[in-house]
């Protein structure tokens, strides 16, 4: 288990982190979710020892490790650019971490050849890192991190140099690597489908501040603020709320809370459909039906619907006026 | 620089050969070619010397004192340079470049201004036995002066260029400082460190300016190869020169055979 409480950084005025605690359960998945410049790298590599924070400390499994170099907090640590030892066969990256601590030839090399088999590298061990792709990379760079059998393995944005497609498949693959070897680990992203997708907990951060933690699914639900709700998935704006664009209902007739809307495109998107409306008040927002829910419909562009969002959502997704403008959604 | 025509194209390139030529290739080859107009025998004789052969061997020993201090001392700098937060590094790097900015001249003459007879250092390191000035140490201190930025020159913009991830990786990873250095650094700036290397070499075993001003030419003792050149000279031993010249410029040429083949064995791909 990881314990970080009080942590401060500063870079000259600009406060990277101001006094952030959280707690990480051992073995589990947390994700540290936020834009850029909030403070998200800046607390894994504090976890790491990669920075000194100004204040605060670090404690891993019990052991108070804020003064303590990263080389003897037993970490695993993974970076965007794989930081591969460009002049070293994909063995010794990999064996590294156990030929500086001196361990027997014989052992490094079985060690070496478990952890490719592991990653799906196997009879790479001769290669140069140039000679890989990226994907190839990273999971070199991730079984460099896991041969030492760190406490804690901690990815920063792992997959943000990578392809898609590729990115797709190393998220299922980390995932399932985890279930396989249950280390404690943190992973630093901005993209919070890839933090939905693999974490047990996620943590959103804003600005040097956590703005909430808990599981995917509870922040999905019940975002803390604005915040929180506009980063995790795309929001619509419906008088004074947000409401997410699938908890909206279209309706042929008015009832009470319903807003009246023109339909000014329907846009086909595979099994779903986003309708996009011009409210009759002032201002146009997007709906999220399925295809089955449209032809039920029977709208067409140029017709007036009513809008309003899905049983209860309304009110509960609006907890207090927002004090910053809500971001667009996440990409 | 574009030029669309190839007749233009051509004339840049004659140029660019032309003046490589007529400034550096005419001259050589005067020099080699008087060096064995007279005949090898004759050229033999005149670097086999009493003289010359001290003079070899001094230009040889200055190098190779200077040389490897100079790379630890250019190592260490750039690492300073570069990855360090320290205040104040650009002082640091404008005293790193002063031999560059100053006459090798001025170099000679400020090192007889400390350590000579009538300097600051001298008298108290002459009663202890010591003479720098119109002696070895003496020529050391300069050649190591005029010598000291080419390694940290090279180094400093490799390090630069591959940033400090990888050796951070090898923190995480367990590495001491040294372990790390050793395994990670150094061979990631080798060609750096090797390019400064032959660049210290040759401006070591060349260096007149300096060497001349604290050496006091004392034939057989405090005289190198560049010295000799220039007493034959003067003294009308025009072939007696050239040959010196060329001995020169073997060991030069000899420099960058051994750190090209040494760089050959060390790279693994």
């Amino acid at each position: 288990m990881i314990a970080a409480t009080g942590v401060s950084k500063h870079y000259g005025d600009f406060a990277a982190l101001r006094d952030v605690s959280i707690d990480i359960e051992a073995g589990s998945l947390t994700a540290l979710l936020g834009p850029s410049g909030s403070g998200k790298s800046t607390l894994l590599r504090v976890i790491a020892g990669l920075e000194t924070p100004d204040a605060g400390t670090v404690v891993i499994e019990g052991r108070d490790v804020t003064n303590v170099p990263p080389q003897r907090r037993d970490i695993g640590f993974v970076f965007q650019h794989y930081a591969a030892f460009k002049h070293m066969t994909v063995r010794d990256n990999v064996g590294f971490g156990l030929k500086v601590r001196k361990r027997p030839k014989a052992e490094i090399d079985a060690k070496v050849d478990e952890l490719l088999t592991i990653v799906g590298l196997a009879g790479y061990q001769k290669r140069y890192p140039s000679q890989l792709s990226g994907g190839q990379r990273q999971r070199m760079a991730l079984a460099r991190a896991l041969a030492v059998e760190p406490k804690v393995l901690l990815l920063d944005e792992p997959f943000g140099a990578l392809d898609a497609n590729v990115r797709a498949e190393l998220r299922a693959w980390l995932r399932r690597l985890h279930e396989e070897v249950h280390v404690t680990t943190v992973l630093v992203t901005h993209d919070q489908e890839e933090a939905m997708e693999l974490a047990d907990r996620i943590v959103v951060l804003n600005a040097g501040e956590i703005e909430q933690a808990g599981a995917p699914r509870d922040l999905y639900d019940r975002p803390a603020n604005e915040f929180v709700m506009g980063f995790l998935g795309p929001v619509a704006r419906l008088g004074d709320g947000l409401v997410r664009p699938h908890d909206l209902v279209l309706q042929p007739d008015p009832d009470g809370t319903s807003i009246e809307a023109q339909v000014a495109r329907i846009v086909h998107l595979g099994f779903e459909v986003r309708v996009e409306l011009e409210l009759a008040g002032d201002g146009a927002l997007a709906a999220q039906l399925t295809r089955h829910e449209l032809e039920q419909l029977e709208i067409a562009e140029g017709d007036i619907v009513y809008v309003r969002p899905a049983g209860g959502r309304f009110e509960r997704a609006t907890p207090e006026p927002a004090p910053a403008p809500v971001e667009q959604p996440a990409a | 620089m574009t030029t669309a025509s190839p007749v233009g194209r051509l004339s840049v390139r004659v140029l660019a050969l032309g003046y490589l030529a007529l400034l550096l290739l005419v001259p050589i080859g005067v020099v080699l070619y008087r060096t064995f107009e007279p005949g090898l025998g004759e050229v033999w004789d005149s670097i086999t010397t009493p003289a010359a052969v001290s003079a070899f061997w001094l230009t040889i020993e200055l190098a190779a004192i200077a040389v490897p201090l100079n790379t630890i001392f250019g190592i260490v700098a750039a690492l300073v340079l570069v990855r360090s937060r320290v205040r104040g590094k650009w002082l640091l790097q404008a005293f790193i470049d002063l031999p560059f900015a100053i006459s090798p001249v001025v170099i000679g003459l400020a090192l007889f201004l400390l350590y000579g007879r009538q300097g600051w250092l001298g008298p108290t390191l002459t009663d202890a036995g010591i003479q720098i000035i119109f002696s070895v140490p003496g020529m050391v201190l300069a050649t190591i002066f005029v010598c000291l930025p080419f390694v940290v020159r090279e180094v400093a913009p490799v390090l630069r260029e591959i940033g400090d991830e990888q050796e951070q990786a090898a923190a995480t990873l367990g590495a001491s400082r040294w372990q790390t250095f050793r395994r990670i650094t150094l061979p990631a700036i080798r060609w750096g460190v090797a390019y400064g290397v032959v660049l210290s070499t040759a401006r070591a075993i060349g260096e007149f300016g300096a060497v001349s001003v604290v050496s006091g030419k004392i034939s057989g003792e405090t005289v190198t190869l560049p010295l000799l050149v220039e007493n034959r000279y003067s003294n009308f031993d025009l072939s007696g020169a050239y040959a010196a010249s060329a001995l020169l410029a073997v060991i030069a040429l000899a420099t960058l055979l051994a750190m090209t083949l040494l760089q050959r064995k060390g790279d693994p791909r």
